[in-house]
C-alpha cells in the first residue's frame, strides 16, 4: 500500500478538505460556520487519537513520530477555538458589510483547506510533501488576508504574496539540494526524499552540499516564521486580514514553518562533518527577538502591536532551538506551546474590541477594564502572560530558556534578557493606556464568545502553576529526539 | 551517444534560459518582457525534455510539456491580454538603471558558479552544472522581483525563478514526479491568485504599480 498510516492521520487531512468542498458548496454563512467549528472539533478528536495505538506505519508520504505528535494536537486544537471564535466574530462583520455572504463562503472552505496544508506539512515524511502543505497554507493565508479588499488589506496581501513566494522557492531550491546530496547515497528515486530514511544515511551526505541545502532551507522556511530581516511581511498580513486568521497565522502556521526547520536541523546535526545549524539559528533568533522589541514602542495599531510581539517570541523560540540540548530544546518546545496558546487568546480579545471599538489604532482604544471589564482584563491577562511574568506558562519557559543559556553562554544570555525586558516595557506603555486609560470610543457592550479565550488563558495559566509529568516526559522525549 | 553531445545540448539550454534571464532583468517594455518570458519557458522546456531524454525518464516530458503549453502561451497570452485591458503605460519603472541591473546579475551569476561548483565535486557533473545555472536563474529572477515596481513584471520574476526551480529539479536525476506536479500547480495557483489581485488592484487604482500601493503602506496615521 502506497500510504501506509493510521486511519488518524487520514482523518486528519481528510476532514478539513472535505469541509472545504463542502463549504464551498454551502450557501448559508450561518450553517457553514456551525459547520466549521463541527469539522474543526473533530480534526482535533482525530489528532488526539494519535497518542493512541501504534503511530501507524512510516510511509514514505506520510507519518507521526512523538516529535510531530506534539505539533499536530496543538495545531488542531487552536485550529479548533480559532474556529469558535470565528464564528463569533463573522457575524459582526457581516452586520457591518466589511463581508458579504459570497465572501464567508469562500473564507470558511479556504479556512479548512488552510487547516489542511499545515496538518499535511506537520504529517509528511516526504520533504516534497512537506513543501507543498507549506505552500498551499501559505497560499490561501494570502486570499485570507486580502479578503476586505481595502487598500492596506491588498498591499498587505500582495506583499506576503511576494516575499511568501521569494520563501517558498529559496525552500523548494533548498529541498532538491537536499535531493542531490541524498543521490549518491541513497540512490534515485522516492526514497531520497523520505526524511525517515535520509535522516538513518545523513552521516554518508556530502557535508557541503547539505550545508548549502540547509542554508536555503533555512532562509526560505525562516520567511515563514518571520524571522527578521526576513519578517516584512508579518506586522501587515496580521493587521490588515481578519482577526481570526491573525490568531492562525500567530498560532500556528509561524510554527509549522518552524517545524520544518527544525526537521532539516536534525537531519543536519547527524552529519558529522556538517556545519553546526545552531549558531545560525542562534543569531537570527537574538536579531529577531531585540529587533521586534525595540519596534514594539511605537507601534500605533494594536495588532501590529501583537504582530511584532509574535516576532520576539518566535525569536525566541528560534534561539532556543539553536542552543539546543535537552533543557533549551524542552523550553523550546514549551514556549512554542505557550506562545500558541497566549497569542491566539490575545487576537480572541483584540478582534472583539476592534470590532467594539471600530477601529484598531491604540491610541483610540482606552479604559477597556472600566466599559468592558470581561475583554479589558481578559486582555491585561494575556498581555500579563505574554510578556513572560508569572504565574503564567510563558513565564516558566522563558525562564528555563534564560536560565539554561546562563548556564552555558552567559554571554548570549545578556542580549536575551535585554529583548525580553524591552518587550515586557512596551507590552506594559501600552496595555496601561488600553486597559486603565480614560474610556474613549464606543462603550457597546460585546455579544461575543468569551469561552476559546478563557479556555486558552486558563490552559497557559494551569502549565505555569503544575505541568503534568505525562506532559512533561512526552516534551523531554521530543527534546533528546531534536538533539 | 557520446557524454559530450548530451553535456553540450544541456549546456547549451541551460546556458540560453540564463541568458534569457539576463535580457529579462534589462528589458523595460512590457510587452517584450512577455516575450522574452515565453522564449525563456520555451527554453525550459527543451531543457527538460532533453533531461528526460538523457535520464531516460518519460515522465519528465510530462513537465516539459506543461511548461511549454502553461508557462510559454497560456501565461504569456493571458497576461498580454490583462495589460491590454487594463491599458496600462509600456515603460517599466525600475528602481535601479540597467547597467547597475546587469552589473549585480553577472555578480549573481559568478556567485552560484562559484557556490555550485565548488560544494558539489563529489556530485553527477550533469547534474551539478544544472544546478548551477538553476542557481543563477533564480537568483536573477529574485533581483528582477526586487528591482521592479510594476506588478505585472514582479509577477513575470516570480515565474522566471519557478523556471530555474523546475530547471534543478528536472537535472536532479530520477527526482519523483510529485515535486515537478507541485511547482507546475503551485505556477498555476500563482497565477490564479496573481490574477485576481490584479484585477482588484486595477478596481482600486487604475494602476498596477506596486508604488501606487507603498502610499498605503506601514501604519495608518
Amino acid at each position: 500500500m502506497i500510504i501506509s498510516a493510521s486511519t488518524g492521520v487520514i482523518a486528519i487531512l481528510v476532514i478539513p478538505v472535505a469541509a472545504a468542498a463542502l463549504f464551498a458548496a454551502l450557501p448559508g454563512y450561518r450553517i457553514s460556520s456551525r459547520l466549521n467549528v463541527l469539522a474543526s472539533g473533530l480534526t482535533f478528536l482525530a489528532s488526539l487519537s494519535l497518542f493512541f495505538g501504534d503511530h501507524g506505519g512510516r510511509g514514505p508520504y506520510l507519518f507521526v513520530d512523538d516529535l510531530n505528535i506534539a505539533f499536530i494536537v496543538l495545531n488542531t486544537f487552536v485550529g479548533f477555538t480559532t474556529s469558535v471564535f470565528s464564528a463569533s466574530y463573522i457575524g459582526h462583520e457581516l452586520e457591518t458589510g466589511r463581508l458579504t455572504p459570497v465572501y464567508l463562503r469562500f473564507y470558511h472552505a479556504m479556512y479548512q483547506v488552510m487547516m489542511a496544508g499545515m496538518n499535511l506539512a506537520l504529517t509528511a515524511n516526504n520533504i516534497g510533501l512537506m513543501w507543498v502543505g507549506i505552500e498551499l497554507a501559505t497560499l490561501t493565508t494570502v486570499l485570507m488576508v486580502g479578503i476586505y479588499r481595502t487598500h492596506e488589506a491588498l498591499e498587505a496581501a500582495w506583499k506576503y504574496f511576494i516575499l511568501g513566494s521569494v520563501g517558498i522557492g529559496l525552500a523548494l531550491f533548498g529541498t532538491i539540494l537536499v535531493y542531490v546530496a541524498a543521490l549518491p547515497v541513497v540512490g534515485e528515486g522516492l526514497s531520497g526524499m523520505v526524511w525517515t530514511v535520509l535522516v538513518t544515511k545523513a552521516a554518508q551526505f556530502d557535508p557541503a552540499v547539505i550545508n548549502l541545502a540547509f542554508i536555503f532551507l533555512l532562509l526560505g522556511y525562516g520567511t515563514k516564521v518571520g524571522l527578521a530581516p526576513l519578517h516584512a511581511w508579518l506586522p501587515d498580513a496580521h493587521a490588515e486580514g481578519p482577526t481570526p486568521i491573525s490568531a492562525v497565522l500567530s498560532g500556528l502556521l509561524l510554527n509549522v514553518a518552524l517545524y520544518a526547520v527544525l526537521r532539516f536541523k536534525i537531519l543536519l546535526a547527524a552529519n558529522p562533518g556538517a556545519i553546526a545549524p545552531g549558531p545560525l539559528m542562534v543569531t537570527l533568533g537574538l536579531v529577531s527577538l531585540l529587533f521586534a522589541a525595540f519596534m514594539l514602542y511605537r507601534r500605533r495599531d494594536i495588532k501590529r502591536l501583537f504582530a511584532y510581539s509574535s516576532i520576539e517570541h518566535m525569536g525566541i523560540i528560534t534561539f532556543a532551538f539553536g542552543m539546543g540540548g535537552p533543557v533549551a530544546n524542552f523550553a523550546g518546545l514549551l514556549h512554542m506551546a505557550m506562545h500558541s496558546l497566549t497569542k491566539s487568546g490575545i487576537f480572541f480579545a483584540v478582534g472583539h474590541i476592534a470590532q467594539i471599538k471600530g477601529t484598531q489604532k491604540i491610541a483610540d482604544i482606552r479604559g477597556l477594564t472600566q466599559t468592558h471589564p470581561w475583554l479589558g482584563w481578559s486582555l491585561v491577562v494575556g498581555v500579563v502572560a505574554i510578556a513572560g511574568l508569572p504565574p503564567f506558562g510563558v513565564f516558566m519557559s522563558e525562564f528555563l530558556v534564560v536560565s539554561s543559556t546562563f548556564a552555558r553562554e552567559p554571554l548570549l544570555a545578556i542580549p536575551l534578557v535585554l529583548g525580553i525586558l524591552l518587550a515586557l516595557g512596551a507590552l506594559f506603555q501600552h496595555l496601561n493606556g488600553l486597559a486603565f486609560g480614560e474610556p474613549v470610543g464606543s462603550i457597546a457592550p460585546s455579544d461575543a464568545s468569551y469561552v476559546p479565550m478563557f479556555v486558552h488563558f486558563g490552559l497557559v495559566l494551569i502549565a505555569g502553576i503544575y505541568l503534568p509529568a505525562t506532559l512533561v516526559a512526552w516534551f523531554r522525549n521530543v527534546a533528546e529526539i531534536l538533539g | 551517444m557520446g557524454l559530450g553531445l548530451t553535456f553540450d545540448v544541456a549546456h547549451l539550454l541551460a546556458g540560453g534560459l540564463v541568458l534569457v534571464s539576463f535580457l529579462m532583468i534589462t528589458q523595460h517594455r512590457l510587452y517584450a518582457l512577455l516575450n522574452a518570458f515565453a522564449l525563456q519557458a520555451v527554453l525550459l522546456s527543451l531543457s527538460v525534455a532533453w533531461q528526460a531524454y538523457v535520464q531516460h525518464a518519460p515522465h519528465l516530458y510530462v513537465t516539459a510539456f506543461i511548461a511549454l503549453v502553461f508557462k510559454a502561451i497560456i501565461v504569456p497570452v493571458g497576461l498580454h491580454r490583462i495589460i491590454q485591458r487594463l491599458g496600462i503605460h509600456r515603460e517599466i519603472e525600475t528602481v535601479i538603471g540597467s547597467g547597475t541591473t546587469m552589473l549585480v546579475g553577472m555578480g549573481l551569476v559568478a556567485l552560484s558558479m562559484t557556490v555550485m561548483l565548488k560544494v558539489t565535486p563529489g556530485a553527477d557533473p550533469l547534474a551539478r552544472e544544472d544546478l548551477a545555472f538553476a542557481l543563477s536563474v533564480v537568483l536573477l529572477g529574485l533581483l528582477m522581483m526586487v528591482s521592479r515596481r510594476n506588478a505585472v513584471s514582479q509577477v513575470v520574476g516570480f515565474m522566471s525563478l519557478e523556471n530555474g526551480l523546475v530547471l534543478a529539479a528536472a537535472g536532479a536525476r530520477g527526482m519523483p514526479l510529485v515535486v515537478e506536479i507541485s511547482v507546475a500547480f503551485s505556477v498555476l495557483i500563482a497565477f490564479f491568485v496573481i490574477g485576481v489581485f490584479l484585477f482588484r488592484i486595477r478596481e482600486r487604482f487604475d494602476t498596477v504599480d506596486v508604488q501606487a500601493l507603498d502610499r498605503f503602506r506601514g501604519e495608518r496615521r
